[in-house]
């Protein structure tokens, strides 16, 4: 069991907010993730449900008990750490069996378990290495093999691939998920990430500034977006933003539209019309960053190859089912 | 590598011209240092085997290696072993044992903690002889010393300690003197520990105590080791200390190596002795160097 409730959590270092009161409903067995810009509070957040941090205010239950005076090590939690944080002098052996030498096990029990863990990470051949032997990768699984051995009841994971090459981190990534289904534990996952959070997650937490700004599923998040910020910052390249008359004809103060659903009309003369500044062709893709006077710089996708250049004139047309709209406090209006 | 590189030649080209350049502007200094040991050495070697004393000049005379055997069947030379030995491992022992738990102390975040670290690094700045002569009169008198109104106020008799427990006063001046030094290395080597790895300890369930022996101390075994190899080369040659408290005695009591060889010099005026007595030095402070360096000196490879 692994299922985790925050109750208007709150966290202050001095008079300096960091969370401002956060209600969560975490699943057992869900894989969470909570993403934002760098310094929303999702590592603080993370850290609180860990114990490394003591809440100012509110309530963490975890399966129903409240932890929020429990020691990190009695919460039944495991953490893998953006460093790794493996120990230096210990053998992967040692690294991996630590907590459990600690809990008391005999030396055989540990051992039985260090192997399983190992053999499941594909850590077997270097289980008396040194973590300074090891690659960045292999580091990452011994920090992970630390996490699983223990057998938590959640696994918390803070910005784990940030450390390691973008071809090395598509792999952890698949890893990481096959691994969480493959336990069915509950695990959060911090990241700065979108595409991670994208990728990975059963429920995305989206936080800024010390709030959580919205909390659903990937594609909820993507179709159905509360506000501009979660608007903004899910999506790649971001939703286009236009402000002003146009928007006040379609009832709100800013409409956005993602890159993809924008059409694009050579010579064309309805939509949003601009010239291309910039052009990027990836074959598969073709972004047109487009300076449309009015309604500014607008980014627009093509799947597939689309020959034009920069200086070119082009129409864009927002497809009308996929318009979000947003009020003047920035919250989408629906319906 | 130059098909990568076409430039690679001529890169090798400069870097020769700056090896050698280095190499002759380092020449002067390295040539300096050189004359500036082998000079005395060669001279200490050739005293070595005169037969030198001072209260009879004119006398000189080749007698070979007479004056190694009179220096090391002399039984002071046993007995100052001894005591160097003693010195060194005490000292080294306490400023350890007491180095760590300071070091400890002082990474806590206290108030005025600045303040406190000045005040600790202080002894070190103090010159060996001040020190020994504050630690002599003003703390270790038995009539009129600290320590003796303290033992007074608690109904005991005071320790007139460089008559009692010679060597033991010395250890406790020279101990003082270097546990600054100790506690500094391995303060700075306790800011290094990564944060994360005892937040990773304290999630893996260890105790304060377990998060010491298993993740503190062998994060320290590098520095304990740089302060054993740094200390042990000070204190075979300890010397102010004890000329300023008990000149070596009572007895031999606290005669040292240094202190014998200062003693067949300047005291019984025999420069050929002591000369030898210099050289015995340097191969003993080889000795428990290599040995030093193969016990602890694995520590510092990796």
């Amino acid at each position: 069991m692994g299922q985790i409730t925050l109750q208007d959590v709150q966290k202050s270092f001095g008079p300096v907010h960091i969370i401002k009161g956060a209600d969560l409903e975490i699943a057992d067995g869900s894989f969470v993730v909570f993403v934002g810009p760098s310094g929303c509070g999702k590592t603080t957040l993370l850290r609180l449900i860990a114990g490394l941090e003591d809440v100012s205010g509110g309530k963490i239950l975890i399966d129903g008990k409240n932890v929020v005076d429990t020691p990190p090590a009695k919460r039944g939690l495991s953490m893998v750490f953006q460093s790794y944080a493996l120990y230096p002098h210990m053998s992967v052996r040692g690294n991996i069996g630590f907590g459990l030498k600690m809990a008391g096990l005999s030396k055989d029990e540990t051992n039985r378990k260090v192997e399983a863990a190992a053999a499941t990470l594909n850590l077997t051949p270097y289980l008396d290495r040194k973590p300074r032997e090891l690659s960045g990768g292999q580091r990452q699984r011994v920090a992970i093999g630390r996490a699983i051995v223990r057998e938590p009841k959640a696994f918390l994971f803070d910005e784990p691939l940030s450390n390691l090459d973008a071809a090395l981190r598509v792999q952890m990534r698949i890893e990481v998920t096959r691994l969480q289904k493959q336990l069915g534990t509950t695990a959060i996952y911090v990241t700065h990430d979108q595409v991670e959070a994208m990728t990975m997650a059963d429920k995305i937490v989206v936080l800024n500034g010390g709030k959580i700004e919205q909390y659903g599923s990937p594609l909820e998040l993507y179709e159905k977006p509360a506000n501009l910020f979660v608007a903004g910052f899910i999506g790649s390249p971001k939703m286009n933003f236009v402000t002003g008359e146009h928007a006040l004809q379609k009832g709100a103060a800013t409409i956005g539209v993602r890159p993809e659903h924008l059409k694009i009309e050579r010579d064309g003369a309805g939509g949003w019309q601009g010239t291309i500044a910039v052009a990027e062709h990836l074959g598969s893709d073709t972004f047109l960053y487009v300076d449309a006077g009015p309604f500014g710089m607008l980014t627009a996708r093509y799947i597939g190859e689309l020959s034009l250049h920069a200086g070119d004139r082009v129409s864009l047309v927002p497809d009308p089912a996929r318009i979000h709209r947003f009020d003047a406090g920035g919250n989408a209006i629906r319906g | 590598m130059a098909a990568f590189f076409p430039q690679a030649e001529k890169l090798g080209m400069a870097t020769r011209q700056t090896q050698i350049l280095a190499r002759s502007l380092l020449m002067p200094a390295v040539g300096l240092l050189f004359i500036w040991m082998i000079v005395p050495l060669a001279l200490t070697i050739y005293f070595s085997t005169l037969h030198y004393s001072l209260l009879d000049p004119g006398s000189e005379e080749f007698v070979g290696l007479e004056n190694f055997r009179y220096f090391l069947t002399d039984p002071a030379f046993l007995a100052s072993l001894q005591n160097t030995l003693v010195l060194v491992g005490s000292v080294l022992a306490l400023t350890i044992l007491l180095g760590i738990p300071l070091a400890l102390l002082m990474d806590q975040p206290v108030i005025g903690r600045n303040f406190v670290r000045l005040m600790v690094i202080a002894p070190f700045f103090v010159m060996p002889t001040v020190s020994a002569l504050v630690w002599k009169n003003l703390l270790m008198h038995p009539v009129s010393g600290l320590f003796a109104w303290l033992a007074k106020l608690v109904g005991l008799t005071p320790i007139d300690w460089f008559t009692d427990a010679p060597l033991l006063a010395v250890i406790l001046i020279v101990a003082w003197q270097w546990l600054p030094f100790a506690t500094l290395i391995l303060l700075t080597a306790l800011q290094s520990l990564d944060e994360e790895q005892k937040e990773a300890a304290e999630m893996d369930g260890a105790s304060a105590v377990s998060t010491f022996i298993y993740i503190t101390l062998p994060h320290l075994a590098r520095p304990i080791t740089v302060v054993i190899l740094i200390e042990t080369i000070f204190l075979l040659t300890v010397f102010a200390e004890i000329f300023v408290t008990t000149g070596g005695g009572p007895g031999l009591q606290t005669t040292n190596i240094a202190f014998l060889i200062y003693s067949q010099a300047l005291i019984q005026f025999d420069v050929g002795s002591a000369s030898a007595g210099g050289l015995v030095a340097v191969v003993i402070a080889n000795i428990v160097a290599f040995f030093l360096v193969r016990i602890v000196g694995r520590n510092l490879e990796a």
